[in-house]
């Protein structure tokens, strides 16, 4: 029973997490229709500067947070205005390999900007137990945030004017472009929003695992994982992609082993994308 | 004519390297023909049939796993290559029932996750792969000179008989029902071309070779890891490569793949740091400057078609 809760407990810090990092990516591949392999590197840069924020300059993460988020923003704003708005209408080879040659770039000059050693944030803020469940604080608080956040781009995307703006060019970019929506900057604040989500969770990560750029791959892997589960384009279902993947994951790593836990979550989404390839909550329009 | 002369020039003229030069420049040519190899095989499910497949990899890891097992019993040594041939082209028939059906961004994820599945399932079953250590082969009894020999024309034997296929295929009804499936899928379907088989036969044809290339290159460098069997830049490399050259020409793939690996071991060999920055400036230049690869370039105006070998498919162009 304990261990019951216990992976439940795990499953639901890591579920968040995931949720996290999936949001931006199921945003940009909604809207945009590109699959953006340069997410990894947006979380690993996002993390890497929380990191030496903390070390050398003394800023709490939960500080830089903020401002690597903006930061984020304008490189993501900056690369989908300047470069991929060029070919977004272009079929999927084409902006997919456009996005993977950004992003050998990007993991190029953060490799040597910051090595490829593994860095944590340690906050050391003590742990919590209840009903014989142990949880460090510094999780807990990093899964409420990563929460807040995804409820945070849920209430802009619902309410706010750019919100509804970006929903529309979802739902149909040419009418959304006869209602005098500018697609174009739609596009590329989008992309920045994504960017920044991707840069946010890269902090929040940061204070929980070590985080270094060899796993760029592994957060674009987890990202593609949840999108298929959750369905593409919607808050809703990147929570609920990112908590099963969450759930499955912390069960598979306690019973199989944490190698057989990312099979598992891939063969499970290869199995969705056979059956049902809109995912769990697949639907048009990006809510 | 003047293409396919260049061709035949340029098999000659690897053919006869080994005669005529050192083993690094025999080193240089195996891989010339590996990647040709690869160029090719991909240009039968990206070229022809527009399917945007990152599975080269997964293929190509299948493949040099599969040679390695067997050729560690003691086989005779085309043999185990034979084997990974037929397990990856069986392999691929299945997978392509499973995994064609989706279409455009949902294929290209799906094709990518089988290179991680494989990968993942290589190193964590390690009582038959040896897991993260690696797999040591047997080392090809006879010394670097003859060694380099086998490998190279083996390689070269492996690029001719894609090629050979793939003039096959561009002149058959398949290379006709695939450029359809290309344009529009549904009109295809209504037509009457049976598109699930075309697919699955053109998703085989391009894993079938990629096995054979990587049961070569695992007895060729006779150590193989997971990370560089199934790594991720070749299964981005390869289409790059494709794409440079023409995609969905017949010369296309041999040409993209032959620059490609000339300007990787001629310029950014020397920039080991900046080598992925490099690669990844090469792609975004290609995409903007080069959409439709070297073999479309606009100065084809000046050529006459048969430069390109390829009258059906100008055919085809003109009467859109």
């Amino acid at each position: 029973m304990q261990t019951t809760l216990q992976i439940a407990a795990n499953g639901l810090m890591l579920g968040a997490l995931y949720a996290c990092i999936a949001v931006g990516f199921s945003l940009v591949w909604g809207v945009l229709n590109v699959i953006n392999m340069l997410h990894g590197s947006f979380i690993v840069l996002g993390g890497y500067m929380a990191f030496f924020a903390w070390r050398d300059l003394g800023v709490h993460p939960l500080v830089s947070l903020a401002v690597i988020a903006g930061l984020l923003f304008l490189l993501g704003w900056g690369l989908q205005y300047g470069i991929i708005n060029r070919v977004v209408m272009q079929p999927v080879l084409t902006t997919l390999t456009l996005t993977f040659g950004l992003d050998m770039i990007v993991y190029n000059f953060m490799t040597l900007a910051f090595t490829a050693t593994p860095r944590r944030i340690v906050l050391d803020l003590g742990n919590i137990e209840f009903l014989g469940v142990v949880m460090p604080v510094d999780r807990i608080v990093a899964m409420v945030l990563a929460l807040a956040l995804t409820g945070l781009l849920f209430a802009v995307l619902r309410s706010s004017k750019l919100g509804r703006a970006i929903v529309a060019v979802r739902m149909d970019r040419d009418a959304a472009a006869l209602m005098g929506i500018r697609v174009d900057r739609i596009y590329a604040i989008t992309f920045g929003i994504g960017a920044l989500m991707a840069g946010a969770c890269g902090s929040l990560l940061a204070v929980v695992y070590p985080v270094t750029s060899s796993m760029t791959g592994l957060f674009l892997g987890k990202a593609f994982v949840v999108c298929v589960i959750g369905g593409l384009g919607s808050v809703p279902g990147a929570l609920i992609g990112g908590l099963s993947l969450g759930f499955i994951e912390s069960a598979a790593g306690h019973w199989l082993g944490p190698q057989d836990a990312m099979t598992i979550g891939f063969v499970l989404m290869i199995l969705l994308l056979m059956t049902k390839p809109t995912g769990l909550l697949g639907k048009q329009g990006y809510e | 004519m003047r293409s396919s002369a260049f061709f035949i020039l340029s098999m000659l003229v690897l053919a006869a390297a080994p005669f005529i030069a050192d083993n690094y420049v025999v080193r240089l040519c195996t891989f010339l023909c590996m990647y040709a190899a690869l160029a090719l095989s991909w240009n039968f499910i990206g070229g022809y049939a527009g399917y945007p497949s990152f599975a080269t990899a997964g293929f190509f890891g299948l493949g040099a796993y599969a040679g390695a097992l067997t050729q560690n019993l003691g086989l005779w040594l085309p043999l185990p290559w034979l084997f990974a041939t037929v397990v990856v082209a069986l392999f691929a028939a299945g997978l392509g029932f499973a995994i064609l059906r989706m279409k455009g961004h949902y294929f290209a994820i799906g094709s990518i996750s089988i290179v991680e599945i494989l990968r993942l399932l290589a190193s964590s079953w390690a009582q038959l792969t040896g897991g993260g250590d690696g797999l040591n082969v047997r080392i090809l009894p006879g010394g670097p000179d003859y060694a380099g020999r086998v490998f190279l024309y083996s390689m070269m034997a492996v690029m001719i008989a894609a090629f050979i296929t793939m003039l096959c295929v561009d002149r058959s009804r398949l290379g006709f029902g695939l450029r359809c499936i290309k344009q529009n899928e549904d009109a295809a379907d209504m037509i009457g071309i049976d598109v699930t088989s075309y697919k699955t036969a053109a998703f085989t044809l391009s894993a079938m070779y990629c096995g054979t290339i990587g049961a070569i290159y695992a007895s060729w460098v006779a150590y193989i890891d997971p990370s560089d069997a199934f790594s991720i830049l070749l299964t981005l490399k390869v289409p790059v490569m494709t794409l440079l050259g023409g995609p969905g020409t017949v010369y296309g793939p041999i040409l993209g793949a032959w620059v490609f690996v000339l300007l990787e071991e001629m310029i950014w060999a020397k920039f080991l740091e900046y080598n992925r920055a490099i690669l990844g400036a090469v792609i975004v230049l290609l995409i903007f400057a080069l959409p439709g690869g070297l073999l479309r370039m606009q100065w084809r105006r000046k050529w006459p078609s048969s430069v390109f070998g390829l009258p059906g498919l100008n055919r085809l162009k003109e009467s859109r």
